[in-house]
């Protein structure tokens, strides 16, 4: 394995024989393992992680091999979200099979020692960008190195995000992506999908996806003016057909108008260092997108996933949101966790252009605590990584200019120590809430609970052996990814994956990753989510707002002259003009002047004496004018 | 109001006891004929009073002990009234001024004052209140200018004098958002500049700010000077006016800063709702914010999210809710809230002043609040409507009462709201109280019967205003009469730029006084009302507080219960840029807040090479392969909405091929345009 690992004394004497005399908590175990164990010979490992035992004639060549694989995990203290226990794991055919003392199962499985270590559901990325190109440049990781990564650090499911560029089609996009994953990714993955521009024409295609393709999440943005974002008005009308097609609305919450302007400001300024980047996305910036999200999923009735939470009233906007009732999540993610925005004023450029990620992270150094705090108590419910690696020189594209600087930051290897370090170590959370927010809370909201997220009879066997006692320091030089800097670098974490088994294969042991390119599965996601849809079922049935019957209002009526303005548009007219309309400038002044047909000042650069209401000819000439 | 005066004047055998003290002197001394021996009994207290009351401020308490009297005999302060009040004056002089403490007006014999703007006139022993504190002074006025403040002071012979008997003397109100003249599908209001001022004048309100409201595409210059020419013709008291901007685009910062440097307006308020009519996008904001801040004049947000209204407006009208009720529903109350908080986030990036009109909610309310503690420079208005009522009257059965609540945004379903709403505003969390009065009649209401999209919005509000939170807050212990000044008068005066001018007693402010009665009592009805709209929200409701007499210029112009207002006395008040109360913190802000970039080396690693970034450039249509996407249609500019100002449209080129655009075509831009 390439990162550093230390073992601590204690790891020294909790080798197996040591162990097994002392008087210290330890699990239960049945009485026929014991002898079986105290007959063997043990060998003594400089690592203080989980081994796996072999039986005689069984070889390493079976890894080869997807089905097929006996396991069984044993003395481990298995932890869920709701509760601990110490139990054994029995795993066959990619699924865990039995769990409990003294299993009777066939020989000739192979043993997984996890004895004074932790047996926890693999952790689930919720969000990763694996394989979405930004300025036409993929990303340094792709799905083999992504997985690759993940599975190191103990996450064997992840969810990618297909980014569908503006136009194009969704069921094409996901398609793609779903190719490229099956062909090179390790792990299971499941992918959410990135609508960059609404239009009612995406139903069709979201049922599709929905019903059929197993996709229960789709993200909007509000920022990247011009390119992906969407109006409020789009993230209306999308987030009623979401809901009613019972799939979660996720968020990339920033201000995209304001971001655009900051820019252009910052540019105009001189400034072109990455340190642009965070001037010009400032944190209200996301507070207010997070604020008018909620609004808007409060108004629609539908639940909200909130992507990257970053910032401290972020954050807070969601968690007073939730406790007025509105069915809202958020993510934080491995950056936003381990380490601030002080290093945009790096200068060293390569450092300070590898933390470029929007929102960016904070410049407030008491940030990841806060975040962290809100995780443990539940304002928050999911980590993510966010992973999007670009190497430096992919970076310098924006060298002159920050805006050119391809987003995204490392954190798909580190994000379940992160966690564990700054949550569960500082004694924040327990452990049963870090398997919530790393794997379990995701599985649930994403549909994919009991299956993934919960060591449990019939769940799929991604199962990692945790040893919270064994530290890691991060670096570049050592991590499984390809990019050169890694922005948690020199940061040492407590807390490390010692064994990880996918799909009920061991993957990591030893230290050693033992992949297959193209062994993970595509994981469907059913619509209506229970966690989610409960609340949301009930209240679409309260939620009725009723009219008041009244006598029919009889009084004297004000005339009102020719109301030019309650004339319904004639829309037929107007489909092929309408682009060419968008041409000229003026099309600037008009961007809020839409769909009602409404628009006052159609006739305002005409003389008013030539304002024809109902022309002899039908209305068609003047609404092509227009 | 001159007739009723000048008549008064020609009475040259007036009541002895309304002759002034100052008129008492040795050489003023007069012989009244046949009111002699009362003369000589009278005078002598009059003079004692008088000493006490320069003198001394304790010897004051037994005197506003009397003040109970005036509420047994005080008439409620409406229209009827005003006759038996007048004859109480002139009629009956042996009643001393224990009897009757009321304000009273004491004209000097024989003084003749031809025009109103060189009255002169003393008021005496009332309790000065400004924002900042209460003295016991007289006031003397000339020429409609406040002369002195003080106690003993030196005056001309020959003023009328105005018996204060210890009530508050504070600067007249001002009401910094009232409707006058907005019209609604070719309708006007039902209460324009003069009906409009003559309530507010009866409220205590000597000065308004109008809002100036041109549809979209109209000139912006023209419509100020249409509402300024409809003002000067018919206002009874000063005004200004606030510019509403419609749209935003070039020529509007053209007349926007014609209008800020030469005619004298410093505050224009934009849209976040009324999608398609008004509304602005929030790079359109965050320019006109940065355009405002330069110009120094203060922005002022209709906060609600009209994206989302539109939404909800269709979606209520397709249940086949067509009531007020309809009107509510679908503008929640997070709408307000969620644009609050949006426009001071974009104030707060542009560094620009923010006033956020009409707080309606509490959540609302709060987002400002915390905004503030959080060190923004935003300000709050709550209207009349808020502070007194709840939004539970859209659901009354009778349509015409529903219909007359619709405002926007909506008075809140929260019972609660004007509570809160009232503790905020004594508590400085909110700053102003405005009317957003802009009445219209229940026939103009009713074009709206089958669409409450269609009912003209606007409540009533502009004379009940001051006498409301006096009411609600300060009757309640909520404020103090300095915060009550504060928030009906100083506050407005110093974000707009019109203190000390208006807004405070003070030597050289306008003489724009009030004499406050905090007993008189009234309750609320449409037939008292000077409005002429046929319905009064606040029906029924009783009210503590109000004006016992109003000076407008240096004027009287109503004086318990009677109304004495000129038409087209009202002067136009221009308002510097760069207000000091809203700019100053801006200004140092700025110097504060310069960015600082990081002086790095040159980076000279390698880089990769980015094709011609075909990726952004949209697929053309025919390219897309899935069923589905159709060429969005008509509805295409829905989807478009925020694309736009830049320039940059990235989608610019789409649906057309890049050779055909014509940036600068050969016959110039003309015919572009036009077609826009």
């Amino acid at each position: 394995m390439m990162s550093e690992r230390r073992c601590s004394e204690d790891d020294d004497r909790s080798s197996l024989i040591s162990r097994l005399g002392s008087d210290s908590p330890r699990p239960r175990m049945n009485p026929q393992t014991q002898r079986r164990r105290a007959a063997r010979p043990q060998p003594q490992s400089p690592h203080g992680g989980g081994r796996v035992l072999f039986p005689p004639g069984h070889t390493w060549e079976n890894h080869g091999k997807r089905e097929g694989d006996r396991l069984i995990i044993k003395g481990g203290k298995i932890v869920n979200d709701d509760q601990s226990f110490y139990a054994d794991v029995y795993v066959e055919d990619g699924t865990i099979k039995q769990i409990g003392e003294n299993l009777i199962i066939p020989s000739c499985v192979k043993t997984v020692d996890a004895y004074g270590q932790l047996v926890i559901p693999g952790g689930v990325d919720a969000n990763t960008n694996l394989h979405a190109p930004q300025r036409g440049m993929n990303p340094t990781d792709d799905f083999y190195q992504g997985t690759r990564a993940a599975l190191s650090g103990g996450t064997t499911t992840i969810m990618d995000h297909v980014l569908v560029e503006p136009g194009a089609s969704l069921l094409t996009a996901f398609d793609q992506w779903r190719e490229a994953a099956e062909e090179k990714s390790c792990c299971d993955f499941s992918l959410h999908l990135d609508i960059t521009r609404w239009h009612e024409g995406l139903c069709e295609e979201l049922e599709i996806l929905i019903k059929d393709q197993g996709v229960n999440s789709f993200l909007f943005f509000m920022a990247y003016k011009d390119k992906y974002q969407s109006s409020d008005s789009q993230l209306y009308e999308a987030f009623g057909v979401l809901r009613d097609l019972g799939a979660i609305a996720q968020i990339h919450a920033e201000n995209g108008d304001i971001i655009d302007e900051e820019q252009k400001k910052l540019l105009f300024l001189g400034i072109t260092g990455p340190e642009g980047h965070i001037l010009s996305h400032p944190e209200e910036v996301e507070t207010e997108a997070v604020y008018r999200a909620v609004t808007i999923a409060k108004q629609t009735n539908c639940p909200l996933y909130v992507t990257k939470v970053m910032s401290k009233s972020a954050a807070e906007v969601i968690a007073k949101a939730r406790k007025k009732g509105i069915v809202v999540y958020g993510e934080p993610i491995t950056a936003s966790l381990a380490t601030d925005g002080s290093h945009y004023w790096s200068k060293d450029w390569p450092t300070a252009a590898a933390f470029v990620m929007s929102p960016p992270l904070n410049r407030d150094p008491s940030t990841p605590q806060y975040l962290t705090s809100l995780l443990a108590c539940g304002d928050l419910q999911v980590t993510s990584s966010a992973h999007a690696s670009f190497s430096t020189a992919q970076k310098a594209v924006g060298k002159d200019d920050f805006t050119l600087i391809p987003e995204g930051t490392n954190g798909i290897e580190e994000r379940m120590s992160v966690v564990w370090d700054r949550a569960v170590s500082t004694g924040k959370m327990d452990e049963n809430e870090f398997v919530a927010v790393t794997s379990t809370n995701a599985a649930k909201l994403f549909n994919i609970y009991p299956r993934k997220g919960r060591i449990a009879v019939g769940s799929d066997a991604d199962i990692v052996i945790w040893n919270p006692k064994e530290t890691r320091t991060v670096s570049a030089k050592t991590h499984n990814l390809m990019v050169e800097v890694n922005i948690l670098e020199g940061l040492e974490f407590r807390g490390v994956a010692s064994v990880v088994i996918s799909g009920g294969r061991v993957v990591l042991e030893d230290g050693k990753l033992n992949v297959t390119k193209g062994s993970g599965r595509f994981i469907s996601r059913k619509a209506f989510p229970d966690t989610v849809y409960k609340r949301i079922r009930a209240r679409s049935k309260m939620a009725e707002a009723r009219g008041v019957p009244r006598g029919n209002y009889d009084g004297p009526v004000h005339d009102v002259i020719s109301v030019p303005k309650l004339v319904p548009p004639t829309p037929t007219t107007r489909g092929p003009t309408c682009p060419k309309t968008q041409a000229s400038l003026r099309n600037l002044h008009q961007s809020g002047f839409t769909l009602a047909g409404n628009q006052v000042d159609d006739h305002i650069p005409r003389r008013s004496a030539q304002k024809i209401v109902a022309p002899p000819g039908g209305r068609s000439n003047i609404t092509s004018l227009s | 109001m001159s007739d009723c005066r000048r008549e008064w004047n020609r009475e040259d055998e007036l009541p002895v006891y309304l002759a002034g003290p100052i008129a008492t002197g040795p050489n003023q001394r007069k012989s009244y004929g046949m009111f002699s021996s009362v003369e000589g009994a009278f005078d002598s207290k009059t003079i004692d009073f008088d000493n006490y009351a320069v003198g001394r401020k304790g010897s004051r308490t037994p005197r506003s002990g009397s003040r109970e009297r005036v509420l047994d005999s005080g008439d409620p302060a409406g229209k009827t009234s005003s006759e038996g009040r007048e004859g109480s004056l002139t009629d009956s002089p042996g009643e001393a001024e224990d009897v009757r403490p009321g304000v009273v007006v004491r004209y000097p014999s024989g003084m003749e004052s031809s025009n109103g703007e060189s009255e002169r006139l003393l008021i005496k022993g009332g309790r000065v209140v400004n924002d900042d504190q209460s003295i016991y002074a007289d006031v003397y006025i000339e020429d409609g200018l406040i002369k002195q403040v003080g106690e003993n002071l030196v005056v001309p012979a020959g003023v009328k004098v105005i018996e204060a008997n210890g009530r508050m003397v504070i600067p007249g109100g001002i009401d910094v958002n009232t409707c006058l003249m907005k019209s609604h599908l070719g309708t006007q209001p039902a209460d324009d500049f003069l009906q409009g001022t003559k309530a507010a004048l009866a409220g205590g309100t000597t000065m308004i700010i109008d809002h100036v409201t041109p549809e979209p595409g109209q000139s912006l210059l023209e419509a100020f000077e249409r509402w300024q020419e409809a003002a000067d013709k018919k206002a009874c008291c000063d005004y200004s006016l606030h510019v509403d901007v419609p749209q935003w685009d070039e020529t509007v910062k053209e007349e926007l800063e014609l209008l800020v440097q030469d005619k004298g307006i410093n505050s224009f308020q934009v849209y976040m709702a009324y999608k398609d009519l008004y509304q602005l996008s929030d790079s359109q904001l965050y320019e006109a914010f940065s355009f405002l801040k330069q110009l120094g004049a203060v922005a002022l947000v209709h906060a609600e999210n009209g994206d989302v209204i539109a939404q909800e407006q269709t979606k209520i009208l397709r249940m086949g809710i067509t009531g007020p009720e309809g009107h509510a529903l679908s503008r929640p109350e997070e709408l307000e809230a969620e644009a609050v908080f949006r426009a001071i986030t974009l104030g707060n990036r542009v560094n620009c002043p923010v006033y956020i009109t009409k707080v309606m909610s509490k959540s609302a309310a709060d987002t400002i609040a915390q905004a503030r503690r959080r060190g923004c420079v935003v300000f709050g208005e709550p209207i009349t409507a808020s502070l007194v009522t709840d939004g539970s009257h859209y659901w009354n059965k009778n349509w015409a009462k529903a219909a007359a609540y619709v405002t926007s945004p909506p008075l809140s379903t929260d019972p609660t709201t004007p509570d809160h709403l009232n503790t905020l505003l004594a508590s400085g969390d909110l700053q102003v109280v405005g009317s957003a009065h802009c009445a219209y009649s229940t026939s103009q209401k009713a074009i709206g019967r089958e669409d409450f999209t269609l009912i003209p919005e606007g409540t009533n509000g502009v004379e009940e205003r001051m006498a409301f939170v006096w009411d609600k807050a300060a009757a309640m212990g909520k404020m103090d009469e300095n915060q009550f000044v504060a928030v009906t008068s100083t506050n407005a005066a110093k974000i707009f730029n019109l203190y000390p001018r208006k807004g405070r007693i003070a030597v050289g402010s306008d003489a724009d006084v009030v004499i406050w009665d905090p007993d008189s009592s009234k309750i609320i009805s449409a037939k008292l009302q000077q409005s002429a709209s046929e319905y009064n929200i606040f029906e029924g409701v009783e009210c503590r507080g109000g004006p016992a007499l109003v000076l407008s210029q240096g004027r009287v112009v109503y004086e318990e219960g009677q109304l004495q207002a000129q038409q087209g006395a009202g002067r136009f008040i221009p308002r510097k840029h760069f207000p000091d109360y809203a700019y100053q913190r801006i200004k140092i802000r700025d110097q504060a807040k310069s960015k600082q970039g990081v002086t790095r080396g040159m980076y000279d690693g390698p880089v990769h090479d980015v094709f011609a970034t075909p990726k952004y450039v949209t697929p053309s249509p025919s390219a897309k392969t899935s069923p589905t996407s159709h060429q969005p249609p008509p509805i295409r500019n829905l989807h478009q909405s925020n694309f736009s100002l830049s320039g940059a449209q990235a989608d610019d080129f789409v649906p057309r091929r890049s050779g055909h655009r014509i940036v600068a075509p050969p016959g110039g831009r003309s015919n572009i345009t036009n077609l826009g």
